[in-house]
């Protein structure tokens, strides 16, 4: 009798060890994070990623924005250059938008009266202009990431793009996984 | 939930008048200005944001916090909740 009770405590501890272990990795699998990758250069697609990645942030949502390909537009600062590039980066620099002000509008861009109708509206309406969506960014510790490769492609240089506080620099596996460790994940 | 008169007989310990920012500057300057208060105790938050009552009773369901209710003002809306240590 007493034998059989003590296996079946033996047999229900073990049981409850796996179940532990169970609990355990679900609970690490999903962190409160949200995690971006921004790929389009458009005003109104960067525009969404920040306004969704700064309410994240102010849910206290951990925020790591992955910026790729066209995205990188919005990251050159405009006032300043890098030396030392070959033709076609030069060509890639001069065509693509210098910096976040720059940056065309994915539909009804006219020529450029497009976003400068929309950046007229946004102050009427106390949106947050896109320099202070960066600069709030920045004190809710919302990490940007550039994508390395993308940047060698257009030929773009680290001391080209903006102050910000926690910029890093990374390839894309860093963003697997990131993204496979948060809750949430987007591609703008 | 408390009803609209219980809402307005509230003694508020913080006021955040965020009429001056669109979405999603209401919830930053909530956020802000929970730090500033103690568990407990109320804090109203002014907005002309229509989304920002939705955001608000969301945003305290993920923090902890007790949604008290809104009210609607001419124009903008007074939105109360209460602090809870997280």
């Amino acid at each position: 009798m007493q034998e059989e009770l003590n296996s079946q405590i033996a047999q229900l501890q073990e049981q409850l060890d796996k179940l532990k272990k169970k609990v355990g990795k679900l609970e690490n699998a999903r962190k409160d994070q949200l995690s971006m990758a921004v790929v389009s250069g458009d005003l109104d697609k960067v525009m969404a990623s920040m306004i969704i990645g700064i309410a994240a942030a102010a849910m206290d949502t951990k925020v790591k924005m992955f910026f790729s390909f066209w995205a990188l537009s919005a990251l050159r600062d405009e006032k300043k250059s890098a030396k030392g590039k070959n033709f076609i980066s030069k060509m890639f620099g001069i065509m693509l938008p210098k910096g976040k002000n720059a940056l065309k509008l994915s539909n009804m861009n006219m020529c450029g009266m497009g976003p400068v109708m929309i950046k007229h509206l946004m102050k009427k309406n106390n949106v947050l202009s896109l320099d202070d969506m960066f600069r709030t960014a920045g004190e809710l510790g919302i990490e940007i990431i550039v994508c390395e490769m993308s940047m060698g492609l257009m030929g773009f240089k680290k001391e080209e793009f903006i102050d910000y506080p926690h910029l890093s620099y990374a390839g894309a596996a860093t963003f697997v996984a990131d993204a496979g460790e948060s809750a949430a994940q987007l591609f703008i | 939930m408390m009803t609209q008169e219980e809402l307005k007989a509230l003694n508020v310990d913080k006021s955040v008048d965020a009429r001056g920012t669109a979405c999603p500057g209401p919830l930053l300057e909530a956020k802000k200005a929970i730090g500033t208060i103690e568990e407990g105790e109320i804090m109203e938050i002014l907005s002309a944001d229509e989304g920002t009552k939705v955001d608000i009773p969301k945003w305290c369901s993920k923090q902890g916090h007790d949604y008290l209710g809104t009210v609607e003002e001419n124009g903008y809306f007074k939105i109360y909740m209460r602090k809870n240590e997280i």
